[in-house]
């Protein structure tokens, strides 16, 4: 680790401007994966301006959504009594992601801006065009299980390991970004880059740009949703797939759906297609499948992981199932 | 760089000149030489670690010290009050919940933490009301303690700790009663 | 000659446990030390080859940094016969992962990130990690792990197979596996030159290690060969053990690395821990396997030929052959038998002990073929075991000391509700999930390892001291020990107190092989008769008597080994693949059972490292760099608390007669054996597919 001088901001704008100011300077949140990269060599910031203790801590009622506030600990929003009632995707999501202990650290805003597990990436001993740009890929040709099979590209293959942000993304999420210019808001769909030729690029956000809230709009739907995450362990594991899913029902017809895909690419991936299919139709497990093949038609599994797109069919079309059946 | 802090460790003030790259872990093991936290992978991923901090369990190898200046941390140490153990250190002795004991402290502090989360209604992964109650069952302790690796095996002990430890306390667990070798031959 | 019973077979409490639970239990790293001195090691990047240039100047500039040695600068040492241990001797590279040098700092932050900063240049050469079954440069150890032939050869085993009404042919593998004790191998190392801890005179350099071992007499005879020392001069403490499974029965390079950096700070402790990536490449692992099984049989399912041939890695630095096949030898009864060890020498780390290193891997292959061949006959799988049971060791026609295989399957399926288990695999769903159950045979050899010595001694106010270089790392041993001198000095348990850990306590040999209880008790029982002969029951303040481990003559005249039957139940996501196992149950025949608590913690820790094997772990090897990729918990996966639910285990109350003064065979491995193949076998059970390569992981289960 490079030395490095640490700043408790006061402020929003004063946290901006430290970090704005100064190319080597990191925010610095619940600190489980900035200080794990830290570590590993993977980061290695001049300054850190420490964002955790801002007035930032707050779940706030909006016309009938929620605006949390980025230095919300994970537990505390899984815990939070609306969030379980309206949002169950996400309350599910977050409690399927680490552990207690780091639950109880990690932030809204840290956990979306989580980066990449690909181990290629955590080791600096390998190349990596995520980490080194140019350097070169060694996922491909590698160890592949928790690597893309969508969206991917030949410089970068390695997937977003977030569960709450791919609840976030089938929940239509807004991000509010405070930056130097001031304060913009970002559907959390544009928030995220697939790598194309700049992998090392995860989201559109600048530097000095400091995530405050994320804004959960009026889903009345979402009160019936779902996470589903398969994994090599039982618990306190990275997700082969997972699958977000919101189901509303008119009778056995679907009239809305909402449904994003983790563990498959380098973004919370929106399954758009899928929802397509779906919308207006039956909700029969027949037609699970047929739209999570639409969704699939697209896949680009790599050798040694083309099993995540049947696991991905298998887990999409349970979810819905389950949705649907719930319903009745 | 360096920065000067205080933490207040398993009940005493304790005024510390460190490097800003200090982990809390470092902190307490290295220059306080409070070393009930264990180093087991040093990234967050396997809960030898775990300490309260302000009264929440967290892995203190992944929190830089110098964040936490002013702030409260309990470990497995500063549960002792007054020479005696905790109830939950106790039923850890009680069910044989450890062997080699290099995870048990952390395994300790994150089942209290974990018993006071459940206490203030959080669910976990496996409830299945989220707006319900929520009621600590086998499954219940399991999922929550996960976070904490043990590579002896001593899991089940550990789930049978807590369920005496949470159980009404004239109740004991069927196990307690006949020990195995009895129960072989007959 | 036996011991009374009283403290013996009693569930005593660990006499450690309060010092674990409220963490003042002082490991390696956590001893107080005066001025220490942090250490990190330089890692090879490359398989095989040379290092042309080191710079370490950018490293040497860090505020704080003490000494930068790489093998230019490190010390000479006086035996390099062990490969493994003679670190930072030359420029040569013989793994990914290896020591080039080791940075010393005030602090562990100046340490590590000064580590980073040293330049290490190259002339690399092209390497081989991959093992394959058909590739070039297999070749026969002389001998393998434990001194077993890596060969043999009865009757004809192809003409049998040729003649059988059933046969089974199949491959088995088990990836590369890694011990991953929750304490990272630690060695505190510091150069003295007489007083205090370390003995020896004034002048005379000596070495003091704080170490985490599995045997503190074997670091200090292993290191004070290699330094050139006489033994007497180095000292080893270590009473706390966070766990080893093996891989701290032997020195490895992290304790040569330590002495070697030590020396350039003298007389300031040296701290030295590996961090979890550099244990997998530097604390031993066990080889991956292929396993070629082939069983033949009549239509009843009695065996006529059992053939078990191995390939499996080992390190082109030093050679470690696992006797995976070595069990195949005695377990069934079969007129022909063979059985074969093939090496591939690799530009890998260093291979070595994985508990029951040998049967554990090979007990997956044995034990899901002769699975695939109770449905192959259509028998009940129990049955088939039973059906084979041989009267004496085929191997050495020894008389068995006391082989209770059968009963532990009859009292094991009695008890897990085997008779529930579908006859047809894929057939019986609860809601969504596939269950089925699954059996596996264990077994694991009783060893007694000759040379260890305790010694007695009487304050004179009623309590005893007993001295034994002994290890507990989790085991129970400490308080196993004590209730063996308690009873053999017929004093209350409280009356006795061991003392373990440290090498200068009469020796001890390694706790491995589950031979701790066998061998250092059986020394502590002899040493308490000779206190008693000498003493009688009132002796006298200051009082001492000592004995060596006695010799046992009955292991030469019988096959002495214990048994167990594992079963399993899993269920498996019809949607997802997702396998869980709700519950495990061992029954075992292990001779007597000196501490049923702490015997049941050994019995379903090892179960419990067995599902881990089943379903998890896997070391990926990545060929094009010779690196294990997933190395850390987040990648390289053990069972949480979330994957093991209800395993139990259960023994038979027996006391084998040729077992030595206690009749206990030893317990520490046996668990995990045969736990894997119980649980492969129920996947089949449950879902129709055989999976015969480890782990069992979902992809493997979707359809």
């Amino acid at each position: 680790m490079t030395p490095f001088e640490y700043l408790r901001a006061g402020d929003p704008g004063e946290a901006v401007a430290a970090v704005a100011g100064r190319p080597g300077a990191a925010f610095l949140g619940g600190g489980t994966n900035l200080v794990d990269h830290m570590k590993l060599g993977v980061a290695g910031p001049d300054l850190l301006v420490d964002v955790s203790r801002l007035p930032l801590d707050r779940v706030e009622e909006t016309a009938g959504g929620l605006r949390v506030g980025a230095a919300v600990r994970n537990s505390d929003l899984a815990a939070h009594p609306l969030v379980r009632e309206r949002y169950p995707v996400l309350a599910r999501a977050l409690l399927s992601g680490a552990s207690g202990q780091l639950r109880n650290v990690a932030t809204t805003a840290g956990n979306l801006l989580q980066r990449t597990r690909c181990p290629y990436f955590q080791d600096v001993t390998t190349p990596c065009n995520k980490r080194v740009p140019g350097s070169g890929c060694s996922a491909i040709g590698g160890y592949t299980r928790y690597h893309a099979i969508l969206g991917a590209s030949e410089h970068c293959v390695a997937t977003h390991p977030s569960d709450m942000a791919v609840a976030m993304a089938a929940l239509d999420a807004v991000v509010v970004v405070l930056g130097p210019g001031g304060e913009r808001r970002l559907p959390i769909g544009e928030l995220y880059r697939l790598p194309g030729d700049a992998p090392q690029r995860d989201t559109v956000l600048e530097h000095g740009d400091l995530i405050t809230a994320v804004e959960l709009p009026h889903l009345p739907a979402a009160r019936r949703s779902a996470y589903r995450k398969v994994r090599d362990r039982a618990s306190f594991s990275f997700a082969l797939v997972s699958v977000a899913a919101v189901l509303d029902l008119d009778g056995d017809a679907v009239r809305d759906v909402r449904l994003a895909l983790g563990g498959v690419a380098h973004k919370p991936w929106r399954a758009a297609r899928a929802e397509e299919a779906l919308r207006g139709g039956p909700a029969t497990e027949d037609a699970f499948r047929r739209a999570a093949d639409a969704e699939l038609a697209g896949a680009r599994p790599l050798p040694g992981n083309e099993f995540k797109v049947a696991m991905t069919r298998g887990v999409v079309v349970a979810a819905l199932r389950d949705l649907a059946e719930e319903g009745r | 760089m360096n920065a000067r802090i205080t933490l207040r460790v398993d009940g005493r003030d304790r005024p510390v000149a460190l490097d800003t790259r200090t982990t809390l872990l470092d902190a307490l093991r290295d220059r306080l030489s409070v070393t009930s936290p264990k180093k087991g992978c040093d990234h967050g991923q396997c809960g030898a670690c775990t300490v309260l901090l302000d009264g929440r369990r967290v892995v203190s190898c992944l929190i830089l010290a110098v964040a936490c200046d002013g702030s409260e941390v309990v470990t497995a140490q500063g549960l002792v009050e007054e020479g005696e153990p905790h109830p939950v250190q106790r039923a850890f002795l009680e069910e044989d919940g450890f062997q080699c004991g290099f995870c048990t402290p952390g395994q300790i502090c994150s089942a209290v933490g974990m018993l006071q989360e459940v206490k203030a209604g959080h669910p976990s992964q496996v409830t299945d009301d989220l707006t319900g109650p929520v009621t600590l069952d086998d499954e219940e302790i399991r999922e929550r303690l996960s976070g904490n690796l043990c590579r002896c095996g001593a899991y089940v002990n550990i789930v049978a700790a807590l369920r005496e430890e949470t159980a009404p306390s004239e109740e004991t667990s069927p196990r307690a009663e006949t020990s195995p070798s009895e129960e072989a031959e007959s | 000659m036996t011991v009374r019973r009283g403290a013996v077979g009693a569930p005593a409490p660990r006499v450690e446990g309060l010092a674990k639970v409220t963490g003042s239990a002082a490991y390696a790293y956590d001893r107080p030390v005066a001025d220490p001195v942090y250490a990190c090691p330089v890692q090879a990047t490359i398989a095989r080859g040379r290092v042309v240039a080191i710079d370490g100047g950018a490293a040497a500039g860090v505020e704080g940094v003490l000494a930068v040695v790489t093998h230019r600068e490190a010390a000479r040492l006086a035996d390099t016969a062990d490969a493994e241990l003679a670190v930072l001797q030359s420029d040569a590279v013989a793994f990914r992962g290896q020591f080039v040098g080791v940075v010393l700092a005030e602090t562990p932050e100046a340490a590590r990130q000064a580590a980073g900063l040293v330049r290490v240049e190259y002339d690399e050469e092209p390497h081989d990690t991959e093992l394959r079954a058909d590739r070039a440069g297999l070749y026969t150890p002389e001998q393998v792990n434990g001194g077993f032939a890596p060969d043999t050869d009865e009757g004809d085993v192809d003409a049998a197979m040729e003649a059988a009404a059933v046969t089974v042919d199949r491959i088995y593998t088990t990836p590369m596996l890694f011990n991953n004790p929750m304490e990272p191998h630690t060695s505190v190392a510091v150069w003295g030159d007489g007083g205090d801890e370390g003995g020896g005179g004034p002048g005379e350099a000596r070495l003091t290690l704080y170490d985490s071992t599995q045997g503190a007499h074997v670091v200090r005879s292993t290191l004070a060969r290699v330094f050139g020392l006489p033994p007497e001069r180095v000292r080893v403490i270590s009473p706390y053990v966070g766990g080893g499974f093996g891989s701290k029965g032997m020195p490895h390079a992290h304790n040569v690395l330590a002495g070697l950096a030590a020396m350039a700070v003298p007389g300031r402790p040296v701290k030295l821990a590996l961090t979890r990536q550099q244990m997998f490449s530097l604390a031993g692992h066990r080889t991956p396997t292929i396993q070629r099984v082939r069983l033949g049989a009549g239509a009843d399912g009695r065996l006529t030929a059992v053939a078990h041939e191995v390939v499996e890695h080992t390190s082109a630095l030093k050679e470690f052959a696992e006797q995976t096949a070595v069990g195949a030898r005695m377990m069934y009864a079969a007129p022909n038998r063979r059985t074969a060890h093939r090496l591939a020498a690799l530009d890998v780390p260093v291979p070595s002990w994985m508990r029951a290193p040998g049967e554990a891997p090979g007990f997956f292959g044995l034990e899901v073929a002769m699975d695939e061949l109770a449905q192959a006959c259509g028998l009940d799988p129990v049955e088939l075991r039973a059906r084979n049971e041989p009267e004496v060791d085929p191997e050495s026609g020894r008389p068995w000391s006391g082989r209770h295989l059968v009963r532990c399957l009859r009292e094991g399926a009695a008890r897990f509700g085997w008779e529930e288990r579908a006859a047809v695999p894929g057939t019986r769903r609860a809601g969504r999930e596939l269950v089925g159950l699954g059996v596996a045979a264990s077994t694991y050899p009783y060893y007694r390892f000759p040379g260890s010595r305790a010694v007695v001694g009487y304050d004179g106010s009623g309590r005893y001291t007993v001295r034994i270089g002994a290890a507990d790392i989790g085991t129970g041993a400490w308080t196993v020990l004590t209730q063996i001198a308690a009873d053999a000095l017929e004093c209350p348990l409280g009356a006795v107190r061991v003392e373990i850990g440290d090498s200068e306590l009469p020796p001890a040999t390694v706790a491995g092989g589950s031979s701790g209880t066998a061998s250092w008790g059986s020394a502590i029982v002899a040493a308490c008769h000779a206190f008693r002969g000498a003493y009688g029951t009132e002796p006298p303040p200051g009082a001492e008597a000592g004995a060596d481990m006695p010799r046992d003559p009955d292991a030469e005249r019988f096959a002495m080994h214990s048994f167990g039957a594992q079963f399993a139940e899993v269920r498996v996501d019809a949607d997802t693949g997702e396998i869980r196992v709700p519950r495990m149950l061992g029954v075992f025949s292990a001779g007597r059972i000196v501490n049923p608590r702490t015997a049941r913690s050994q019995f379903i820790g090892g179960m419990t490292m067995g599902l881990s094997m089943a379903l998890h772990e896997r070391g990926v090897l990545d060929h094009r760099t010779g690196h294990v990729v997933n190395h850390d918990f987040a990648e390289y996966h053990i069972a949480t608390h979330a994957d093991v639910v209800d395993v139990d285990a259960v023994w038979l109350e027996e006391e084998d007669a040729h077992a030595g003064p206690l009749g206990a065979r030893g317990i520490g491995e046996i668990g995990i054996v045969g736990a894997p193949a119980a649980i492969a076998n129920a996947v089949h059970n449950a879902t129709g597919v055989r999976v015969r390569d480890l782990p069992i992981t979902p992809d493997l289960l979707l359809r």
